[in-house]
């Protein structure tokens, strides 16, 4: 096992991976900017090394400065987190060539989804279901509009480059399309500085249901379920639970399936998530490959009793995996919730002091969190501040329990989101299971509306 | 004259008119970036842009300028 574990990472996800370092007694160091000098993540680590000023670029994306770091302290491994660098293959190549342990996949692996047009290709060649569409670059309009007559309208038109929503636009028409696709082709390169166009048939009210995977360096494939993650805002998640309560148990084995195929094809090593659209006849369709942990990996724990992180760290430090895909067994439910510095109706950010924190306890109760009271959420990071974790026998113990820690939970100082999540978990259709991605826009926006 | 000013704290990603151009109510005309979002800001009234303030890449304060209409 390592010595010593540099985090290249902030907020709630360093203490996360703080928190398994200590336990196995792994010394930590994090790098932190000018904004993040109170915050919990560097008072709780070994060593903690002040990288620069607030914005992300000028420290926690500064790959040079980072790795200077992990040089002066000695440490002989780099865990990402999630966001900032964990999907960046330049800098997991970066710390290979330093001698550092990337604790992830291989900077080739990363690249390949990284490209979603490249990822769409080699998920087809693995034999995973992918949205019927193209496999190579959209040239022009004229290409676009003929494609579409093929595919059949609705037409999903994105850039290959794309994320959280970015450079994705829906088209009913030819007309609709040809209008779209100069604009989002200009967008999405002034964005992502790569102009690479796709189009893909649109799948009607889909779930967004995503597979865990862990392997080793020996081959060993275990997929640990699924999490269901439809409810959204901003193309972005807020609810996920874990197993879902849309997907039968036939879909579940075959979701499974399909993902230790795909994870074996590209040679995947650590742990890694496969996203997938399954549409109301429970056909499902790879969507992408995220090469890191997830935000919602604690579902996954909750109801596998596995320590995400730890098995990061010793597929890293070329353990073998200790369990098979026939040993895991999954028990009960688990649902986690976001916690946002938000407007609760705009879904705008809402910087500012936390004058007052107080964190709901019980059983089946869990909590990742990045602030306490004093913290001053800043306007340079995510405006997540804190997740609340649930786990019951059942779904509707699990339901339960997270309302009522929900009604307990106690921010005070910024706006955040703690009303609409309530408003969510308690609508009948969420109790029922009914979580599509149009959940937020068909049920808990009308709401507000009737309210005002 | 009219000033666009700041919704909220962030950094100034992208302006996207130029001094001289024609605005319209409900037009965008800066995007700022604050907890990596995207916060569109809009003219309030018709217009012509007569001066930039905020540069692309500065961080602005909420209820600071970002540039005049007249």
């Amino acid at each position: 096992m390592f010595k010593k574990v540099l985090i290249a990472n902030r907020g709630e996800i360093a203490r996360r991976v703080i928190r398994t370092c200590k336990r196995l007694n792994v010394l930590t160091v994090v790098v932190y900017s000018e904004a993040d000098v109170e915050s919990l993540h560097v008072k709780e680590a070994d060593e903690a090394f002040c990288i620069g000023k607030p914005p992300v670029a000028q420290s926690y994306l500064n790959i040079d400065r980072i790795l200077e770091v992990a040089k002066e302290s000695g440490a002989d491994a780099v865990h990402p987190g999630y966001g900032l660098l964990s999907e960046n293959a330049e800098f997991a190549k970066r710390c290979t060539e330093a001698g550092f342990v990337f604790i992830g996949p291989s900077a080739d692996v990363i690249a390949s989804m990284g490209s979603k047009l490249e990822a769409r290709k080699t998920m087809k060649a693995a034999g995973v279901p992918i949205v019927e569409g193209v496999e190579a670059p959209v040239k022009d309009v004229t290409e676009a509009i003929e494609i579409a007559s093929r595919l059949g309208y609705p037409i999903m038109l994105k850039a290959s480059a794309g994320g959280g929503g970015i450079g994705m636009q829906l088209v009913n028409n030819a007309e609709e399309l040809a209008k779209a696709f100069e604009g989002n082709q200009k967008r999405a390169q002034s964005f992502f500085g790569d102009g690479t166009m796709y189009m893909e048939r649109f799948i009607t009210n889909p779930h967004h249901v995503e597979v865990q995977i862990i392997a080793d360096d020996n081959g060993n494939v275990v997929p640990l379920f699924e999490r269901e993650c439809s409810i959204q805002r901003r193309n972005q998640k807020v609810v996920e639970e874990a197993p879902s309560p849309f997907i039968s148990e036939e879909t579940r084995t075959r979701m499974l399936d399909a993902s230790v195929k795909a994870v074996q094809h590209i040679g995947y090593v650590n742990a890694g998530t496969i996203e997938y659209l399954v549409d109301a006849e429970q056909n499902f369709y790879f969507l992408e490959m995220n090469t890191r942990l997830q935000v919602e990996h604690p579902v996954t724990e909750e109801i596998t009793k596995l320590d995400l992180v730890e098995e990061q760290l010793k597929i890293a430090a070329k353990q073998p995996l200790a369990f098979t895909r026939d040993s895991i067994q999954r028990k009960g439910h688990a649902i986690e919730v976001r916690i946002y510095a938000e407007n609760p109706s705009t879904f705008f950010p809402s910087p500012g002091t936390i004058t007052a924190f107080e964190l709901p306890t019980g059983e089946g109760i869990r909590h990742e969190c990045g602030v306490e009271a004093g913290t001053t959420v800043t306007p340079f990071y995510d405006p997540m501040i804190s997740k609340l974790v649930v786990w019951g026998e059942t779904r509707a113990i699990a339901c339960e329990r997270l309302i009522e820690a929900l009604k307990a939970y106690k921010v005070e100082g910024i706006q955040t989101n703690i009303r609409m999540l309530l408003k969510t978990v308690t609508h009948e259709q969420f109790l029922k299971g009914y979580t599509t991605t149009k959940f937020v826009e068909e049920y808990y926006l009308p709401q507000l509306a009737e309210t005002k | 004259m009219a000033t666009v000013k700041a919704s909220m704290a962030g950094t100034v990603w992208k302006i996207v008119v130029a001094e001289g151009e024609k605005v319209t109510a409900g037009q965008d005309v800066a995007i700022l970036e604050s907890m990596k979002m995207e916060i569109p800001i809009a003219a309030e009234e018709d217009g012509v842009v007569t001066k930039i303030i905020a540069n692309e890449g500065d961080f602005i304060n909420v209820d600071d300028d970002i540039l005049e209409i007249e």
